[in-house]
């Protein structure tokens, strides 16, 4: 229309040719993402104090029995748990993160931003401040539930909100945001009435940790993410019809104001079943999403399965920092996080800002 | 409803508007036979777009709305987005989509039974009827307030719907792509059959372009019929409040000339 020359204009019969590249470099950016996350994942499990060989983690893995007692102990039940769980948190909030910002339009939803962690954060803190758990739980199952409630109803609170007629999507955020403060308030407060053991617990829960990994654990956030990523999967054209524009959506028939529901009601069960078991790991689902927007556009079949495999690479690669940082010591993957996925993130951004 | 045609579209006794305000009040139209371009002329707040999101589904209306004797409020949306093809009057997002992927999911949200192959047939014409094919694989984000304006028109064309309502799809762009876009979407009205209402501020536009026009005021059906017939002096200054002279160019059709604003009685 303007000045676009024609020679640069592909002929019509070879326009669904042209895009057919487009697919196929993105299916194997993806194929490339799953095989960094693969490699992430096994150099993880490699590392710790007793540093494992990746041929003794691969054998070890398809048959435990080659290996000495103690190796495949601290392989299967210290290793391989806080390796996968990684993964698993990482795809949960990267994937809840990535729909979060597609629904309310906003580059800065995330289940950090809406108020999802520190909601959690509150819950556990709640239930340590209190030593015992409703109930008479014992606290490594009590915090967690504490910390799903709590996150649970913030995403409650923030679709009330949503849902109030007059509220546009940016009300929302901002909404969220103004949560994130007051639950900070009210954690702050409870750590300053806190005595020193209890607070060090509270501060400690914050700082996320992948050291509560157990195998149910992993079972939750497993079966929450398989059960999820169907339903994210069956809305990706409805998603990416969002993202062309409300009104145009909605002239398709689509009623964006349930779907802005349902994918909000989906993404908070996600995020907050991932952060009641880990705490506190903020960056991975605002991050997780920009990434794979930079890499493979926002079309929602690559998108969506994109901000998982990113939000799962980011939380391995920060796991595997973790334990490298301070030898023989593991600093809780919270505070590595963002120390990884930021220069990531940058690298990024700076490389696609030059490449146009 | 029996003693009427059962093909066209019909528009008898439509209201709509919002929840405590109705815009539109006892809209009747002549019935509208199939290939027929329909420009909707009135002033800003007559209730253009009102009538059109209430035809399409969008707002509220009430009356008879029926395409080729189906009754449009008794259809589901999914059904209806299948026949009716709304272009609002809002631009689409500049997002990091590609326009092909923008058409692409405006398809397969609506169509779901087109196969693959015809999918691609179809938004490869969409494109080229356009005349936008250069577009098709860049960035929304990369594209101007007009280009986006086309491809959201795209997303409409490439539905093939049977009723097309047009909320000002010339808004944004240049003498050439309006010209371009109204023969586009009056080709495929007439190829197809299809029937197209587009509201419209450019009246010489309308007249050249348009099979027939309606003028709305202040939520009334003021005139309709053919163009010439119906843009005259009286209408546009009931209608736009300006005094105005109606008379033939070089080439034989109407042109209206504006020569001031009357003023508000």
């Amino acid at each position: 229309m303007s000045g676009q020359g024609l020679a640069a204009a592909p002929a019509p019969d070879s326009l669904a040719a042209g895009y057919a590249g487009f697919v196929r470099r993105r299916f194997m950016l993806l194929g490339l993402l799953a095989v960094a996350l693969l490699l992430a994942l096994l150099a993880d499990i490699a590392t710790g104090p007793a540093q494992l060989s990746l041929g003794t983690v691969v054998s070890g893995l398809i048959d435990p029995a080659s290996l000495p007692r103690p190796i495949q102990v601290i392989l299967w039940n210290v290793r391989l748990p806080y390796a996968i769980m990684a993964v698993l948190v990482g795809a949960s909030l990267g994937l809840s993160g990535a729909e979060m910002q597609t629904v309310l339009n906003n580059p800065l939803a995330s289940p950090f931003t809406l108020g999802v962690s520190a909601a959690a954060t509150l819950g556990a803190s709640l239930v340590i401040v209190m030593g015992v758990g409703p109930l008479g739980l014992p606290q490594h199952i009590a915090v967690p539930i504490g910390a799903f409630a709590f996150a649970a109803g913030a995403s409650v609170l923030v679709q009330a909100m949503a849902r109030m007629r007059g509220t546009g999507v940016d009300t929302v955020v901002l909404f969220g945001i103004a949560l994130v403060f007051a639950l900070n308030a009210a954690v702050a407060l409870l750590q300053f009435i806190a005595d020193a053991e209890t607070l060090q617990q509270i501060v400690f829960w914050g700082m996320g940790s992948l050291a509560r990994a157990t195998w149910p654990k992993i079972a939750v956030v497993a079966i929450v993410l398989a059960l999820c990523l169907p339903f994210s999967m069956m809305g990706v054209w409805k998603m990416t019809a969002l993202r062309a524009g409300e009104a145009q959506a909605e002239s398709l028939g689509i009623d964006t104001a349930r779907l802005r529901l349902v994918v909000m009601l989906r993404a908070s069960l996600l995020a907050a079943t991932a952060v009641a078991f880990v705490g506190t790991i903020g960056f991975v689902g605002l991050v997780g999403p920009h990434m794979a927007r930079l890499l493979l556009g926002e079309d929602h079949r690559f998108f969506l399965p994109g901000a998982a495999l990113a939000g799962a690479l980011v939380l391995s690669l920060a796991s595997i920092a973790s334990k490298m940082l301070v030898p023989g010591l593991i600093i809780p993957v919270g505070i590595v996080t963002s120390l990884v996925g930021v220069p990531l993130f940058l690298a990024l951004l700076f490389g696609k800002g030059r490449g146009q | 409803m029996s003693t009427q045609q059962s093909t066209g579209l019909l528009l008898q006794g439509v209201t709509a508007g919002y929840r405590n305000r109705r815009v539109i009040e006892g809209f009747d139209l002549p019935a509208l036979p199939p290939g027929t371009l329909l420009g909707l002329l009135g002033q800003n707040a007559a209730g253009k777009s009102t009538l059109l999101r209430g035809i399409a589904g969008l707002g509220r209306a009430s009356g008879t709305i029926a395409l080729d004797g189906v009754s449009l409020p008794a259809l589901s949306a999914a059904r209806r987005a299948a026949l009716v093809g709304y272009l609002p009057q809002s631009l689409p997002s500049p997002s990091p989509l590609v326009a092909y992927e923008a058409v692409l999911s405006a398809c397969r949200a609506v169509r779901g039974d087109l196969s693959h192959a015809q999918a691609e047939a179809a938004i490869a014409r969409a494109f080229q009827n356009l005349g936008i094919t250069h577009l098709a694989l860049r960035r929304m984000s990369e594209l101007s307030g007009g280009q986006r304006q086309m491809v959201g028109l795209a997303q409409v064309m490439v539905r093939e719907p049977k009723l097309l309502l047009l909320d000002e799809p010339t808004s944004a762009l240049d003498l050439r792509w309006q010209l371009s876009v109204v023969q586009a979407v009056r080709d495929a009205v007439r190829a197809s059959g299809a029937i197209g209402i587009v509201a419209i501020h450019d009246i010489n536009l309308a007249i050249r372009a348009c099979d027939q026009v309606a003028v709305l005021a202040k939520g009334r059906l003021l005139a309709a019929g053919p163009p010439a017939q119906v843009v005259t002096p009286d209408v546009l200054a009931e209608s736009f409040g300006v005094a105005s002279r109606v008379e033939a160019c070089s080439q034989g059709v109407p042109v209206v000339l504006v020569d001031r604003a009357l003023s508000v009685v």
